[in-house]
């Protein structure tokens, strides 16, 4: 058989090439292939950012990712000696030697994290605190975000992308109102892209800076709240999205009530020399087991949630995206603080208009997974594409093969059956309304 | 049984039928195994031709014919329940059967020992 020895290699490869561009306009490139062999689904929310290229952080912006081997070859997360341990298959991604899964494999991970509660390193992502300095942190990350960060109150985090110009989105990440300061989290691999636009678009009114020294943990899934509670029982307090500072295992941990599975849980953000001894801490506990890359990626796709580089890029709005519910009222037309970000104006205008694409859940009908690239048609015979899949797989929660692309704004309708073409044959497969598992979240 | 470069096993059986299947280590290497289309009985196939495709929750796959011959038999079982593939791949959950004209390319596939080495 062809591929199965080569698993690991072709998941470094994928992970340290990524898909070498963004898939851009979903129109705009055929795949020549129809079948997808190598594993860029692995990528987990980053793959590679606005420059077109994945690259590691300690690499220069634009510099090819290959120059990471000739620096020292990958980076490893704090946590690395542990994964090993655990018997972790480690690939190179965005940069870092990261677990794709453990000897439980990406099925039993997947179904464990929201049967009961899954540890994931997420260390690689990018965290950047903001301070204000001549002039108020919240109020100028405005000029980068169509989001209403000034009107986020403290101890509250929400969801945001930073657009372009053309009302493209460069990178999506998380912003917490931690009283005295802003914290961020960004993709990894747009971590470096992204502290270079802040620092141009906000210093020196504001600083900016980018931790180096800290480790990111996600506690994912329905007993992640007793686990943690069992380590500090203050986070029993805490709602969907509320962000905190609390003492666990010994160390200040800033920790938010949020992930990127659709389940309950936490991210946590850990000094590094203290982060072995918290993920001991909680692997201690019998409903916790660690979760890789791969069925981090299965969880946030069957929860509808977009992983940077594949459902939303550069050339994706948020308007096509589905995106829109994050642009709160304020930063809309008409709003007190409306527009004044990155391609507003475009971005006002579809909102107004309307779009020509959109991003929709996929169910294919059978069987066979439709994985990234497979063309969508409205016939089962002829025409051209009005679709293509930017995420899918197999969904372990729903048993069955799930996906999710764009559209043509006529063919978005749930239930709309469309055809995909994988190897060469149009399988039917429906519109569907996402997520594809209803969230879990603690509101 | 003898094993092939790609993975796979190739057991004979009644004389001239070769039974087919990937192994432990493939099996493995792929994970949970999601997908299997199998080819339609008394198809055709020459030696390297794709005959499979196998998903897992990883990454397409496919099995490529090891002998020419033609297909008598397929194991359906997997179609409706591809996670048997890891179950039981050395042994329940073969792929197909082939009949073939002449066995002599069977002596140029491993042994068990030499494919043990082979994956090391």
């Amino acid at each position: 058989m062809r591929d199965a020895r080569c698993a690991p290699r072709t998941l470094t490869e994928a992970g340290r090439t990524g898909p070498g561009a963004p898939h851009g306009g979903y129109m705009a490139e055929t795949d020549g292939t129809d079948r997808k062999d190598d594993l860029e689904q692995y990528a987990v929310r980053e793959d590679v950012c606005a420059c077109g290229v994945a690259h590691g952080p300690g690499e220069h912006h634009h510099h090819h990712p290959a120059a990471a081997e000739d620096d020292g070859g990958p980076l490893r997360t704090p946590l690395y000696d542990l994964h090993v341990e655990l018997g972790a298959k480690m690939v190179e991604f965005a940069g870092y030697e990261m677990p794709v899964s453990y000897p439980l494999g990406v099925m039993k991970e997947h179904q464990h994290t929201r049967a009961k509660a899954g540890l994931f390193d997420v260390s690689h992502m990018g965290q950047v605190v903001l301070r204000s300095r001549r002039a108020d942190a919240a109020q100028a990350l405005e000029r980068l975000v169509p989001v209403d960060v000034a009107g986020l109150a403290e101890n509250r985090q929400r969801y945001g992308f930073f657009t372009n110009n053309a009302g493209g989105i460069e990178d999506d990440l998380m912003i917490a109102n931690r009283g005295d300061h802003l914290f961020l989290v960004v993709n990894a691999a747009c971590k470096e892209a992204d502290v270079a636009r802040l620092r141009a678009g906000l210093e020196p009114d504001v600083v900016v800076k980018s931790l180096d020294s800290r480790a990111l943990l996600a506690l994912q899934g329905a007993a992640a709240e007793d686990v943690l509670a069992g380590l500090n029982v203050a986070v029993r307090e805490m709602r969907f999205m509320d962000v905190a500072t609390l003492e666990l295992a010994g160390a200040e941990c800033w920790v938010s009530r949020s992930g990127y599975t659709g389940e309950d849980g936490f991210e946590i953000s850990v000094p590094e020399a203290a982060a072995e001894t918290l993920a001991r801490a909680l692997l201690a506990h019998p409903d916790v087991e660690a979760i890789g890359l791969g069925a981090r990626d299965s969880l946030r796709l069957e929860a509808g949630l977009c992983l940077y580089g594949h459902d939303i890029d550069s050339e994706s709005s948020p308007v096509e995206a589905g995106l829109t519910w994050a642009i709160q009222k304020v930063r809309r037309p008409g709003g007190a603080r409306a527009g004044g970000y990155p391609g507003a104006d475009h971005i006002a205008w579809q909102m107004a208009e309307g779009v020509a694409w959109k991003r929709v859940g996929l169910r294919p009908e059978g069987r066979a997974p439709m994985r990234e690239g497979v063309e969508i048609f409205a016939q089962a015979t002829g025409g051209d594409p009005v679709g293509r899949v930017t995420s899918g797989g197999f969904g372990p929660t729903v048993g069955a093969p799930v996906a999710m692309g764009y559209v043509s704004a006529a063919s978005a309708a749930p239930g709309t059956v469309l055809y995909g073409e994988v190897r060469g044959k149009r399988l039917p497969v429906a519109v569907a309304a996402l997520p594809f598992v209803p969230a879990g979240f603690k509101r | 049984m003898k094993f092939t470069e790609e993975h796979e096993w190739l057991r004979v059986e009644d004389g001239d039928v070769v039974v087919v299947g990937i192994t432990e280590h493939a099996a493995e290497q792929l994970g949970d195994v999601v997908f299997v289309e199998l080819p339609e009985v008394g198809t055709t196939v020459t030696k390297d031709e794709e005959v499979v495709v196998i998903e897992s929750v990883k990454a397409a796959s496919d099995i490529l014919a090891p002998i020419d011959g033609e297909v008598v038999e397929v194991n359906e079982a997997l179609v409706d329940e591809p996670g048997k593939v890891n179950d039981d791949p050395e042994g329940e959950s073969w792929f197909f059967k082939v009949k073939v004209e002449d066995l002599s390319v069977m002596d140029d596939y491993m042994d068990e020992a030499a494919y043990k080495a082979f994956i090391g």
